[in-house]
């Protein structure tokens, strides 16, 4: 368990140390890309934008798929991950705050009962 | 028992919350727009944070700012402007702690008795959203400005060695 933490940490941490392989994932962020696509942008050999690409798949931060005789990089379950870890908090924060607002509103709504029966009599 | 909240990135740029509150429209407004009721339940506790600041002039063209921290020396400000506001059933305000902020609408529509809330945030570009997401606005670039710093020291150390 420690030790495949470690070496997913690993993994990732190496394949984030390189300046290109970030741009690749800003680039992925923005819109998924064939890798001839990539060596274009990055100025680089198809032979050098593979391995870089392979680098972030192993770590899991992106993913590829053969269609035809293209492959094309998106960004990987790992970043998935993330985004979902993230919704889920924002989830829990508004649910906090929901929760609390429920309490304001059946104050809000025994007084609104209270000052209809005051109205009435 | 407690409604279920849930949050949808719906689109590259819009995140949904929903929400039903058991009471009619005009008492969850109500709750959403005088600042003497949104202070107490904008910042629950099991946030950590706690609400220094909140105000809010609820009139299109009005303003809000709540102020968050655990300091009152360096609070965190989130502000801006109300651009529509109709009486128990919709409002829309910006964000505008940066260029990249939301324009938040939350409809409220009454049905039996029971209110759906769904708040909508609609982000300037799909890039402003999944800045939101990955943590902080601009935290990306710093946190790779770290870990550079990190990766020097690192190699710095194992030269060492």
């Amino acid at each position: 368990m420690v030790q495949s933490f470690r070496s997913r940490f690993d993994a990732s941490f190496a394949a984030l140390s390189d300046a290109t392989r970030r741009g690749v994932l800003e680039q992925l962020g923005r819109a998924n890309a064939s890798i001839t696509d990539l060596a274009e942008k990055f100025h680089m050999t198809l032979t050098g934008m593979k391995k870089h690409v392979g680098v972030l798949e192993r770590a899991g931060l992106v993913s590829t798929e053969k269609v035809g005789r293209v492959r094309t990089c998106k960004l990987g379950p790992r970043r998935l991950e993330e985004e979902a870890a993230w919704i889920e908090r924002y989830r829990q924060l508004w649910d906090a705050r929901f929760g609390e607002l429920d309490k304001v509103v059946e104050e809000l709504k025994r007084k609104e009962k209270v000052d209809g029966r005051k109205k009435r009599e | 028992m407690k409604n279920r909240t849930t949050v949808e990135r719906k689109s590259a740029r819009e995140l949904v919350v929903t929400r039903t509150f058991n009471a009619p429209a005009r008492i969850v407004f109500e709750a959403w727009t005088k600042p003497e009721l949104l202070k107490r339940w904008w910042a629950p506790q099991s946030t950590g944070v706690s609400l220094l600041s909140c105000e809010a002039d609820v009139r299109v063209g009005g303003r809000y700012r709540f102020e968050f921290g655990h300091e009152a020396s360096k609070p965190m400000a989130f502000f801006g402007r109300y651009i529509e506001v109709t009486p128990h059933s919709r409002l829309v305000w910006t964000n505008d702690e940066s260029d990249d902020g939301a324009v938040t609408t939350v409809t409220f529509e009454e049905q039996g008795g029971k209110t759906l809330l769904v708040m909508h945030e609609l982000y300037p570009s799909k890039e402003a959203l999944d800045a939101a997401v990955a943590g902080m606005e601009g935290a990306m670039p710093e946190t790779f400005t770290q870990l550079d710093e990190l990766l020097v020291t690192l190699g710095a150390s194992v030269g060492r060695s």
